[in-house]
Parts: C-alpha cells; sequence; structure tokens
C-alpha cells in the first residue's frame, strides 16, 4: 500500500493525544501520579491538539474534502463513520471532564471520575474503529487480523504514557510509578509488534491462481494492458526493497520503544529531569512513525496479484 | 434481478475494444468524464472501467496465453459498499448494480482498498472514486432498440467474448452459459460472492511442436541481418 504521510500523522498523533488523555484520567483516579489542575489542564490540551491535529492532517488525504461533513452517516456499516462519529463525541465529554477537574481542583469527585471514564471509554472506542477500519479489509491480509486494533489501542496507550510521564516531570511531579506504567506499556506495545511480525511471515490467502482460477498450472504475467501506471498502481503496487524494511523494523523497537524505555528507567533511578524525557518522546515518535510508515508499506492488497505477484 | 457479464476466456482476443468502447460511452455518462491525464505525454494515464491483463498459463509446450478482461463483478457482497462511511456507494436493491453518486463522494479511497478486483479507480479531476455501471444509462433506455439495451462492451466486443444477462433467471443465457461452461468466480475464498463469471478455455488438442523443421542456413543468415540491420 502507498504509504500516505497524512494518514501517517493522523494515526500516531491522534493516537498519542488519545493515549495521554486515557493516562491522565486513570492517574487521577487510581493516582498512579500525582495529578494537579495544571498538570491536568497541560496534558489536557496537549492530548485535545495532537487529536485535532491528526484529524485535520486526516482529511488532507481526500480528493474531495467539501463532502466530508457525509462521512458521519453511514455508523452502522462503516468503521471510518464509526470513527468519526466516536472521534467528534470525544471532545464535549472530555472539555467536561477538564472543567470538572478544574473546577473541583483535581480532588476526588466521582461525578467527575464518571465523566473522565465515560471520556476514556470514548477514547478507547474511537482507537479501536481506527485499527478496525485496517483490520476489517479482506483484501489484504497483513491487516486483517485481531493484531492491528491491539496494535493501534496498545501503540495508542504506550505513546500517551509516555507523553503523561514528560509532563509530570516538567511539572516537577514523582514519576516513578507513571514511568513504571509506560515501561510496561511500551514493553506490551514492542510484545504486540514483535507477535505481529512474526505472524506476518507465514503467506496465507489468495494467490495469482484463485484470483485468475487457473488452479491447476502455473500463471504468470504477460502483460499489465498499461504503459505507464494507473490509480491502481499507484495506490497499490508500493514496493519497498526488503533490505529497508528489516532495517525500518530495527528503527521501530530501537527508538520507538528501547530507547524511550531506557530513559523512563533512568528517570525513575533518580533523574527525573523534564528534558531527558523530551527525548524519549521525541525518539518514539520518530520509532512510531516508522512503524507506521511500514504498516501500509508491508501490506500488500490482492490487487498485486493480478499484476504478477504469486502471492501477497 | 441479478445483473451481471460473463466472460469467455475462450475466445477473448485481448483486443481492448471493451475497455475502448466503455470509455467512450461512459465518457459521456451518468459517472462521466472518464478523465485522461497527460494523454499525448510520455507517461498516458487515466480512468478506467475495464482493464484487460495478459497471463500465461502453464509451462511449454503445454502452456497457454490468456486475455483476462475485468470490470467491477457487483458482488452480492459488496465489502465496498458497507465501508464507505458517506453512503456514496450503493448496491441497488432491484438489479444489484454497484454505483458511486458523484455527489457526495469525498474521495477517501477506502473502497478501492476493500474491492479485491481493482474495479474502482479515482478521477483525480473530481476527486472522486468511479466504477462500472454496467451502462445502466444503456440497459434501461427504452429509446434504444432492444438489442442495443446490453452494456458498452458487450455490444462492441468482436469475438461475443462478453454476454450479459440475469442471472436470477435460471434460463438466462448468462445461466445457461454459467451451467454448460463451468463459469466460475474470482477469488471465491475471499467470499464476496461476485456476480461476474468466467468461462474457463475449452479443452483443445495440442499443437504438435515436434515435427517443426529445423531453420535452414539461409534463414538464420537473414534473421542475423534482420538483427543488425537498423533502418
Amino acid at each position: 500500500m502507498h504509504p500516505a504521510f497524512s494518514v501517517i500523522g493522523f494515526t500516531v498523533a491522534s493516537g498519542a493525544g488519545y493515549g495521554l488523555f486515557i493516562l491522565l484520567v486513570l492517574a487521577e483516579i487510581y493516582g498512579f501520579a500525582e495529578i494537579d489542575v495544571p498538570v491536568a489542564m497541560s496534558a489536557g490540551v496537549l492530548s485535545l491538539l495532537l487529536i485535532s491535529g491528526g484529524l485535520l492532517s486526516s482529511t488532507l488525504h481526500l480528493a474531495n474534502p467539501k463532502n466530508a461533513w457525509r462521512a458521519f452517516f453511514r455508523f452502522k456499516t462503516s468503521w471510518l463513520s464509526r470513527e468519526g462519529v466516536f472521534a467528534i463525541l470525544f471532545y464535549p465529554v472530555a472539555l467536561l471532564y477538564l472543567i470538572g477537574v478544574y473546577v473541583n481542583d483535581a480532588k476526588p469527585n466521582g461525578l467527575v471520575w464518571f465523566v473522565g471514564l465515560s471520556a476514556v471509554a470514548i477514547a478507547l472506542l474511537t482507537v479501536f474503529s481506527t485499527g478496525m477500519i485496517y483490520g476489517c479489509l479482506k483484501t489484504i491480509r497483513q491487516w486483517n487480523t485481531a493484531l492491528t486494533p491491539t496494535n493501534y489501542i496498545l501503540l495508542a496507550l504506550a505513546t500517551g504514557s509516555v507523553l503523561l510521564v514528560m509532563i509530570l516531570a516538567f511539572a516537577g511531579k514523582d514519576i516513578k510509578a507513571a514511568a513504571g506504567v509506560s515501561i510496561a506499556l511500551l514493553g506490551l506495545g514492542a510484545l504486540a509488534k514483535a507477535i505481529y511480525y512474526f505472524w506476518m511471515k507465514t503467506v496465507t490467502g489468495p494467490t495469482i491462481n484463485t484470483a485468475t482460477g487457473f488452479t491447476r498450472a502455473q500463471v504468470r504475467l504477460l502483460d499489465t494492458g498499461h504503459s505507464a501506471g494507473t490509480f491502481l498502481t499507484q495506490e497499490f503496487s508500493h514496493q519497498t526493497p526488503s533490505t529497508l524494511l528489516m532495517q525500518l523494523r530495527v528503527v521501530v523497537f530501537a527508538l520507538g520503544f528501547a530507547i524511550p524505555a531506557t530513559l523512563l528507567a533512568f528517570m525513575m533511578m533518580g533523574l527525573p529531569s523534564g528534558l531527558v524525557a523530551l527525548v524519549g518522546v521525541i525518539a518514539m515518535f520518530a520509532g512510531i512513525a516508522a512503524e507506521r510508515w511500514l504498516f501500509f508499506a508491508e501490506a500488500r492488497h490482492v490487487i498485486n496479484l493480478y499484476h504478477g505477484a504469486q502471492h501477497t | 434481478m441479478k445483473l451481471g457479464l460473463v466472460i469467455d476466456l475462450d475466445v477473448c482476443v485481448g483486443c481492448h475494444g471493451c475497455a475502448v468502447s466503455c470509455k467512450q460511452w461512459n465518457t459521456s455518462g451518468m459517472t462521466g468524464a472518464l478523465t485522461d491525464y497527460n494523454p499525448y505525454g510520455q507517461d498516458p494515464s487515466g480512468v478506467w472501467f475495464n482493464r484487460i491483463r495478459s497471463y500465461e498459463v502453464g509451462d511449454y509446450p503445454n502452456n497457454k496465453t490468456i486475455n483476462f478482461p475485468m470490470s467491477c463483478m457487483h458482488c452480492e457482497q459488496a465489502d465496498c459498499v458497507d465501508v464507505c462511511p458517506t453512503g456514496a456507494s450503493y448496491k441497488r436493491v432491484e438489479d444489484g448494480i454497484v454505483l458511486v453518486d458523484q455527489d457526495k463522494c469525498m474521495g477517501c479511497n477506502y473502497c478501492s482498498w476493500a474491492c479485491p478486483y481493482g474495479a474502482r479507480e479515482l478521477d483525480r479531476s473530481t476527486g472522486t472514486m468511479k466504477k462500472c455501471t454496467l451502462c445502466l444509462d444503456r440497459i434501461y433506455d427504452e429509446r434504444l432498440d432492444e438489442v442495443d439495451r446490453q452494456p458498452s462492451c458487450v455490444i462492441t466486443c468482436p469475438a461475443h467474448a462478453r454476454h450479459f444477462g440475469d442471472f436470477d433467471d435460471p434460463n438466462s443465457n448468462v445461466s445457461t452459459l454459467v451451467r454448460e461452461r463451468g463459469g466460475y468466480q474470482l477469488m471465491p475464498e475471499l467470499g464476496y460472492s461476485p456476480t461476474n463469471r468466467y468461462l474457463p478455455p475449452r479443452v483443445t488438442r495440442l499443437i504438435p511442436t515436434e515435427d517443426v523443421s529445423k531453420k535452414s542456413l539461409i534463414s538464420s543468415v537473414k534473421e542475423w541481418v534482420n538483427k543488425m540491420v537498423e533502418r
């Protein structure tokens, strides 16, 4: 698949935004970080900025954005529509929670917590829908798996948790418990990603034989029927050298998971500086952007079978 | 009604006549124009509802060239319709034709991702998705003669490799062809249940190759000269 930068930016940024908000609410309720009004406000604003930036970026890949408002009306069948509805629904609930925390001076309050947990549920549904946009496609075996929404949810939580630790560190709060949670989430995210890469190696699904119906002999492409690129080749025939793919996987695990986790561990052991966390955040976003780029670049649509691929 | 096409791979000669005729009819039809990009340049491209590819099946000497025209299969389980967030893509209840409402499409490409047959192509000039309409604006046009109320590609095909009809009627021409010639669906394992069917090539006798005479000295020299001398 052609990796569109607007979609990569959207999924990475909005995922981190939803993850940050989820971790903020959970930290406030379960007390694994000291959340006062400035921390809650800066985390809330950063989260909403990332989400809004991501959503705006996602409209950039539309060829006809003037009809984008119609995208909310097929909630019953389309995961893309569901994602849009949940994303819009999130805003009022999240704002209500932030107002509640502000008015209540971040003290324990059942009503505020209820609103916060509602925002968490909607955020999780949004990220799940993002994953299912890709996961529901039978045409792309690399995506058509429960690992896809799992990956989206885990990476949203992991990236959000690192952002929360950074905010806590800049505010001079104790980060020990939050950094621990963050390292655990990064570990889970890396594990799920490793399982995904391992699982993806096994070739399944349609072949050039089932695509053409000639299952009792070898089938080879003689001619694609066009002399230049078409919409189909531009959208689906993206080819990256396999060595580059392997190198990028190393980048994903090093920058996306190992470096932020190591820096967080340093911070837990007595270097609770916001700048260290910032370095971790930058490395993490580079790594997760590479992860998202790979997610598209490694996906092979079945239309490639008609263009001569023996399997996907 | 379940309208669709039967494509006879035994007789398709790969002339691209169906694709050209489709383009000519539909560029002024209900989802026109079928925009061309850089049509007189080095790498001409554009929107087509039909694509014809050619394959070699089997190994020499038991090999065969198969010309393979593909357009929208008007699937019974049309995921392209389900994934559309705007409702621009829809499948008509009365005859099963899958269409895109050009006034609603936002050009997100999602339906083209859901289609395994490459039937949908984005028109970059209008920013909307376009696809085969089964010549909806022909097959129901009562001002045309009965014989002309068929998709443009079917009427044009010089080899009669394309047939149009109602698959719900067991005695229609398409149902009969599928029954008698073993018509099959492409990639049935994905579960889209495409309406269009393909007729496999008939089994014919082998063309012997053992008795082809060896090249004579003169023809070898001629061949060599033809390779060396440029116009």
